[in-house]
């Protein structure tokens, strides 16, 4: 599960809110190149997990490194300086501010402009939608759209791993299908992605290796393959049975 | 307000009506620059500043401070019957060296105040600018005896007369209207330096960040954006406006600098952030819009109305906007984030 040189190394995170615990111990691993992601009902703590990893929450005790660098405690803008972006849950967007102005923040931590014409050309051909809509307001667009803009924007940080909270949260199934292709087609084209999601089907379908937290702790964690067979994630997840 | 207006166009002379216009545009402008810090600082951190007013108070002090500084080194009397008016580079000097040294100050309140307290409640953080502005009003009032000079009081403990920085005969008589120069060079600076503000905020990268972090700090954060620093940065240029709006009240009633714990200075403070109230808590435009609004509103009322009721009138608009439209007159419906 834990092997050497994983790009992202979680190991036995401990947070709370206040008095309350969320997470007792998750450790979670991600290898360069895959698709991971991390399934559980509501409240499970996944968003949480994502939170400290980004540096929003600070952990009470455990340990997080990226590239062999330990993350803890660093402040948020940094960690996203190391590579690693993350699309909020409930999407976020700046929606008082255009499209453009959306990607353009994205990009905030480069000052390559060329870089960033470069990029801000690729997310726009892999979400054309956004190209049609590049001077409207984000908070006039429907969930889909905005849900692709905050992936784009997080695309436009360069990230070597992308974090993405629930992208399919609240999106109708065919425009859920186009997502996952796209989380796809960013995997493909080089980025490291940690997938949090409570649509166990899909999210199965497009990862390698899985894992599955409940109230706070991993209950099981499995290549993807062997967890969509498994009974209890069937019974549980994938309502099947 | 229209009604008011015709009203007062039909009654009376042409030429008070237009100097009472020309007036309020002057104060509604020193009120709109303070309203933009009030503002900027809601719009990012969701709390009332309210050691804001007395930043203001700080600009004018320390605006005749470096003119009585300046006046000792040149030989220049600007007090009693031998007062003679200011060099004319004087007026910008002041002007740029008291939003430095206010820019600095708002800088050092953020870092040793507000800052330690960006996860605590926000009660305590408000309870906090009280004692800011408790600290600022009364550290204006020391005197440092150990020290030589004029530094022993560099502000006093007693109210002075600001230096004549402008002519004080009108520039022109336009069809027997006066145009006077502090009124001119008074409202053509503020709005220079809104016009500023508003291409800052709405087309760099720095006010992009202005604006994200204002919307959502959380996502902000996210997007890579250093938000202690753009923090920093908007608590740098609400006092920067603050020490310019400072200079030129004192130089449009130049007999009215008070001791830092008058409260004329916290009346200041107040009507300013009626205006920001007015015009929308957290919107730049709106807050500019409100204290040209609450200015013209005091002078007329002043002048057409009873002038003893001057403060009534501001607060009266006040009381109205909350009745009828909370979120101020360009703001929009506060969005609950959970």
């Amino acid at each position: 599960m834990a092997e050497a040189g994983a790009m992202l190394e979680v190991r036995d995170l401990h947070v709370g809110y206040g008095a309350i615990r969320a997470l007792h111990g998750v450790s979670i691993s991600v290898q360069k190149g895959q698709i991971v992601t991390l399934i559980g009902c509501n409240g499970a703590g996944k968003s949480t997990t994502l939170r400290t990893i980004s540096g929003l929450l600070k952990p009470t005790a455990g340990s997080i490194t990226f590239e062999g660098r330990s993350i803890v405690g660093m402040p948020p803008h940094q960690i996203v300086r190391l590579g690693l972006a993350q699309s909020p849950e409930g999407r976020g967007v700046f929606a008082n501010m255009t499209v453009d102005e959306n990607l353009a923040l994205g990009a905030a931590i480069r000052s390559d402009r060329d870089g960033i014409a470069a990029d801000r050309e690729r997310c726009l051909d892999l979400f054309p939608r956004l190209r049609e809509r590049l001077r409207q307001n984000a908070g006039t667009m429907s969930g889909g759209e905005q849900q692709m803009l905050a992936m784009a924007r997080a695309l436009m940080a360069r990230p070597k791993l992308l974090l993405l909270d629930e992208p399919s949260l609240g999106l109708a199934p065919q425009l859920v299908q186009t997502i996952f292709s796209i989380i796809r087609e960013i995997n493909a084209r080089g980025t490291t992605i940690l997938l949090v999601e409570q649509n166990a089907t899909m999210a199965l379908e497009v990862a390698s290796y899985a894992y599955v937290l409940e109230t706070g702790r991993i209950a099981m964690a499995d290549s993807a393959r062997v967890l969509e067979r498994s009974d209890a994630v069937r019974k549980a997840y994938l309502g099947v049975g | 307000m229209i009604a008011l207006l015709a009203s007062s166009w039909l009654n009376t002379d042409p030429t008070v009506f237009v100097e009472t216009l020309l007036n309020g545009l002057a104060v509604g402008s020193v009120y709109a620059l303070i309203a933009l810090g009030y503002t900027m600082v809601y719009g990012i951190l969701k709390f009332i500043n309210f050691a804001h007013s007395d930043v203001v108070t700080w600009g004018a002090w320390v605006s005749f401070t470096i003119a009585a500084a300046v006046a000792a080194a040149i030989g220049w009397t600007f007090t009693g019957g031998a007062a003679r008016p200011a060099p004319l580079w004087l007026g910008p000097t002041l002007l740029v060296c008291t939003m430095l040294v206010c820019g600095a100050i708002g800088f050092a309140i953020e870092r040793l105040a507000y800052k330690p307290l960006r996860s605590a409640p926000r009660l305590n953080v408000l309870i906090t600018a009280i004692g800011v502005s408790l600290l600022l009003q009364n550290v204006g009032q020391l005197q440092f005896s150990f020290l030589p000079g004029w530094l022993k009081f560099p502000f006093g403990t007693q109210p002075q007369s600001f230096p004549q920085l402008l002519p004080a005969e009108p520039l022109a008589t336009v069809i027997g209207v006066k145009l006077y120069w502090i009124d001119l060079i008074g409202f053509g600076t503020a709005v220079s330096l809104m016009v500023a503000l508003e291409w800052l905020v709405y087309h760099t990268k720095t006010g992009r960040m202005m604006r994200a972090v204002s919307y959502d700090v959380r996502t902000a954060a996210l997007m890579g954006i250093p938000v202690d620093r753009i923090i920093s940065f908007t608590f740098v240029l609400g006092s920067m406006l603050a020490a310019a709006a400072g200079l030129l009240y004192v130089t449009k009633y130049p007999g009215n600098l008070l001791q830092t714990a008058d409260t004329t200075w916290v009346l200041l403070g107040l009507k300013a952030f009626v205006a920001a109230v007015v015009g929308g808590i957290g919107n730049i435009r709106g807050a500019m819009l409100g204290g040209f609004l609450i200015g013209l509103i005091e002078l007329f009322g002043a002048r057409y109305l009873d002038p003893g009721l001057r403060d009534v009138y501001v607060f009266s608009i006040l009381i109205l906007v909350l009745l009828f439209k909370p979120t101020g007159l360009l703001g929009s419906t506060v969005r609950e984030k959970v």
